[in-house]
C-alpha cells in the first residue's frame, strides 16, 4: 500500500462515490448547524419536501445571535431580526428532529465548542458546519470544514457533500515552548509566518514535539485558525491526549465500542515516507508571545516588535499596510506594548474554554482591570461557565472587574449587541481583526487570553513575561 | 427544483458593466431566514430612494418592465461577494434568464444552483437583443433551452453554447441534491458499512 497522510486516510474512508473527473461524494459523520446560515437550508427541504436524512448525526445549537447577558430567555431582549432567526433555528431543529440545545440548556454554547465537548467530535470523523471555523475539530484528527448555504441543505438531506481533494500541508513546530507561550501564539506566528493564503487549497496538518505537548484546548485553539491561513481544514493526529479527553464524554462510544474506536482511531497518523505538497518549519523556542497590529491576522508580531512600516512590506500589501495603520490609528515605530487598550474580550471559539479561563484567572488573581476598563468573559458554552463557577474563576473575574457574561460569540463578531464603538480599541483572544469585525470602526488586536487579562490591568498591550516577572519581585 | 421550459417574456435592458451582487442584493437585506421573498429587494439602492419610495426612472419600476422575466446586462454581471442571496433575489422577483457577454464565476454557478440559466453571447448580439428589450412590454424574447436559441420579437434568432451536463439539469429540474439523490443506494450501502466497522458514528 502506496503511503498515506492523515488526511488521505480519512478522506479515503469516507469516499461514498468518486466521479470520472476525481469529484467524490464524501460521508459526513456529524453536522453542525447554526442560526445565521442554516434558515434557507431548511426552508429548501420543505419547499421539496425532503426530509433531514440523518438527524441523529446532526446538531444544533444558537450561538452567533444569542444576547450573553442575564435573562435572556426573554426574547424581547434580542433585536427582531436576531429573534427571528432563533425562532427559526428553534422551529426547524424540532421540526427536522434534530439534536438540539436551546438558549435555556445549560449545553448551549458556540458550535466548535459545544461539538467537542458533548463527545460528538472524535478522532477520524467528517464534520462541517455552516461556519469558516468548522475547521477547530479539526484537532481530534477530524477531517472538519464550513461549507455554504446550498451545502448546508445538501447535507441536510443527503449526508454527503461533493468534494475535491485539497493538497497536503504539513507544519511542524519543533521542540518545547517557552514560558508565556501559548498555542495562540503559535497559531499567530504560523500565520504570520505563511500569511492568510498561504494555505489555499491545502489541507494543514500540524505536528512536532511542540503540538504534542498542548492539551486538546491548545490544539482546539490552533486548528480554529487554519482558515485564517486560507486552509481548508487544519488536522492534528489524535494520541493518548486525545483518547483520555473524548473518553466519557456524552456522545462518545463506551465500553467494548470505545475499545474498538481506540483501535481504529490509533492508526490514524501520517505514514512517514506519506507525500507532502509543501511543509513549513518553525522552531518552537524562537516563538514569542504575539500580538497583531493590522486588520488582517496575517499582520502577527512578537509583543517585543514595534508598528511596522508600510514600505517595509512588497507588493500590494504596502498599500494594504497604510490603510490597515490608518484604521487602527497607530504610526510606524510606536512600540507595541506602549498601545492604549478601552475594551478586553476574552471568549470565542478559538479561546473560550476552560483552559482560557484558567490562565486569565491566573493572571487576575487579586487584581483589578485599570479604572475606566471595558472587560468582559464570554465563556464558550454553559458548561464551560459552570465549571468556572465552580473552580472559583467566576468570582476572581468579578472581582477584578470583569462582566461574567452568559455563552455564545457575542464580541467575536457583534452580531449581537456587544459591540465595539468607531474608535474603540480591544485586546481581544477571538480569531479575526478585520475593519469592523468587532463593531464598526472598531479596533481589533488579537492574542492569548493571558495577555488579555494582562492588558485590562495595565490598560495597555503587555508582555506576558515582563508582567510575570515584575509580579515574581 | 422546477423544470425549466421553453418561455417568452419581458426583457429588460440594464446596460452597466460589472453590475456587483452588492448592487443586486445590499447587505442590509442577509439577515433574513429565508431565500424567497428577496424579490422586493433586488437592486434596492438603485430601486428606491431613501424613503423607500420607486425611483421611477430605474428600469424595474417603469410599467413595461415590472414583470419582466430577462434581463439583458454589461458585461460582467454578478461579480463581488459570493452571496447565494443575489440569485435567490433575482429568481424571487421572477428573473428566470440573464443574457451577458460574461459572468463572475461564483455567481453562474449560483444559477444553476437556483434553477436560472445565465446565457453568454457575443457582444453583437447583445446588442441586437438589448434594443430588443428597449422596446418594452410588446417585444417579447423567447428563450428555448432545448434548442439553445434566444428569438428577438422581430423572429431573429441565435444560439448559445451551455455545458451539456448543466442543460440537461436544468430541463430536468434537477440540482444537486437531485443529483446526489441518484446515488442514494450507494449512501444507504455506505452507512450499512460504517454500521459494521465503526458503529460508534
Ligand atoms: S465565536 Fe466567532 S469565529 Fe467562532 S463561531 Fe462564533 S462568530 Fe464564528
Amino acid at each position: 500500500m502506496s503511503p498515506k497522510t492523515l488526511y488521505d486516510k480519512i478522506w479515503d474512508a469516507h469516499v461514498v462515490h468518486q466521479a470520472e473527473d476525481g469529484t467524490c461524494l464524501l460521508y459526513i459523520d456529524r453536522h453542525l448547524v447554526h442560526e445565521v446560515t442554516s434558515p434557507q437550508a431548511f426552508e429548501g427541504l420543505r419547499m421539496s419536501g425532503r426530509k433531514v436524512r440523518a438527524p441523529e448525526r446532526t446538531i444544533a445549537v444558537p450561538d452567533h445571535n444569542v444576547p450573553t447577558t442575564e435573562g435572556r430567555d426573554n426574547p424581547e431582549t434580542m433585536p427582531e431580526d436576531s429573534r427571528i432567526q432563533v425562532a427559526a433555528l428553534d422551529k426547524n431543529a424540532r421540526d427536522f428532529g434534530v439534536n438540539y440545545y436551546p438558549v435555556s440548556d445549560i449545553r448551549q454554547g458556540i458550535v466548535h465548542i459545544v461539538g467537542p465537548e458533548n463527545g460528538w467530535t472524535l478522532p477520524g470523523m467528517t464534520v462541517v458546519c455552516g461556519d469558516s471555523h468548522t475547521a477547530t475539530h479539526g484537532a481530534f484528527g477530524a477531517l472538519a470544514h464550513g461549507i455554504g448555504t446550498s451545502e448546508v441543505e445538501h447535507v441536510l438531506a443527503t449526508q454527503t457533500l461533493i468534494q475535491s481533494k485539497s493538497k497536503n500541508m504539513k507544519v511542524e513546530i519543533t521542540g518545547k515552548l517557552a514560558p508565556g507561550v501559548t498555542a495562540k501564539d503559535v497559531v499567530l506566528t504560523i500565520i504570520g509566518h505563511t500569511g492568510t493564503g498561504g494555505g489555499t487549497g491545502y489541507v494543514i496538518e500540524y505536528c512536532g514535539e511542540a503540538i504534542r505537548s498542548l492539551s486538546m484546548e491548545g490544539r482546539m485553539t490552533i486548528c480554529n485558525m487554519a482558515i485564517e491561513g486560507g486552509a481548508r481544514a487544519g488536522l492534528i493526529a489524535p494520541d493518548q491526549t486525545t483518547f483520555d479527553y473524548v473518553k466519557g464524554r456524552t456522545h462518545a462510544p463506551k465500553g467494548a465500542q470505545f475499545e474498538a474506536a481506540l483501535d481504529w482511531w490509533k492508526t490514524l497518523y501520517s505514514d512517514d515516507d506519506a507525500h507532502w505538497d509543501k511543509v513549513v518549519t518553525i522552531r518552537g523556542e524562537d516563538i514569542a508571545p504575539t500580538v497583531t497590529w493590522g486588520t488582517s491576522p496575517e499582520d502577527a508580531l512578537p509583543v517585543t516588535a514595534e508598528v511596522p512600516a508600510p514600505e517595509s512590506f512588497k507588493g500590494g500589501k504596502v498599500e494594504a499596510a497604510r490603510r490597515s495603520l490608518d484604521y487602527m490609528g497607530l504610526t510606524p515605530g510606536q512600540k507595541l506594548t506602549d498601545i492604549e487598550i478601552d475594551t478586553v474580550f476574552i471568549g470565542s471559539c478559538t479561546n473560550g474554554r476552560i483552559e482560557d479561563l484558567r490562565a486569565a484567572a491566573e493572571v487576575l488573581k487579586g487584581r483589578k482591570v485599570k479604572e475606566g476598563m471595558r472587560a468582559m468573559i464570554v465563556p464558550g458554552s454553559g458548561l464551560v461557565r459552570a465549571q468556572a463557577e465552580e473552580e472559583g474563576l467566576a468570582e476572581i473575574f468579578k472581582e477584578a472587574g470583569f462582566e461574567w457574561r452568559l455563552a455564545g460569540c457575542s464580541m467575536c463578531l457583534a452580531m449581537n449587541p456587544d459591540q465595539l464603538a468607531p474608535g474603540e480599541r480591544c485586546a481581544a483572544t477571538s480569531n479575526r481583526n478585520f475593519e469592523g469585525r468587532q463593531g464598526r470602526g472598531g479596533r481589533t488586536h488579537l492574542m492569548s487570553p493571558a495577555m488579555a487579562a494582562a492588558a485590562a490591568i495595565t490598560g495597555r498591550i503587555t508582555d506576558i513575561r515582563e508582567f510575570t516577572a515584575a509580579e515574581a519581585v | 427544483m422546477e423544470k425549466f421550459e421553453k418561455f417568452s417574456g419581458v426583457a429588460a435592458p440594464m446596460p452597466l458593466v460589472n453590475i456587483d451582487t452588492d448592487m443586486i442584493i445590499p447587505k442590509q437585506y442577509l439577515k433574513t431566514i429565508k431565500r424567497s421573498g428577496l424579490g422586493v429587494s433586488a437592486f434596492a439602492e438603485m430601486r428606491y430612494d431613501d424613503e423607500g419610495n420607486e425611483i421611477p426612472d430605474f428600469v424595474l419600476n417603469k410599467p413595461a418592465y415590472r414583470d419582466s422575466q430577462i434581463i439583458v446586462a454589461g458585461d460582467n454581471f454578478g461579480c463581488g461577494s459570493s452571496r447565494e442571496h443575489a440569485p435567490w433575489a433575482l429568481a424571487d422577483f421572477g428573473i428566470k434568464v440573464v443574457i451577458s457577454t460574461s459572468f463572475a464565476d461564483i455567481f453562474y454557478n449560483n444559477c444553476f444552483k437556483n434553477g436560472m440559466l445565465p446565457i453568454v453571447m457575443p457582444q453583437e448580439v447583445v446588442d441586437v437583443l438589448m434594443q430588443d428589450a428597449e422596446k418594452g412590454q410588446n417585444a417579447r424574447i423567447e428563450v428555448d433551452l432545448e434548442a439553445q436559441t434566444v428569438t428577438t420579437s422581430e423572429g431573429e434568432s441565435f444560439t448559445f453554447e451551455l455545458d451539456p451536463f448543466r442543460k440537461h439539469c436544468l430541463l430536468e429540474g434537477l440540482d444537486d441534491i437531485g443529483l446526489t439523490l441518484e446515488k442514494a443506494t450507494a449512501i444507504d450501502t455506505f452507512e450499512g458499512q460504517i454500521a459494521q466497522s465503526r458503529p460508534w458514528v
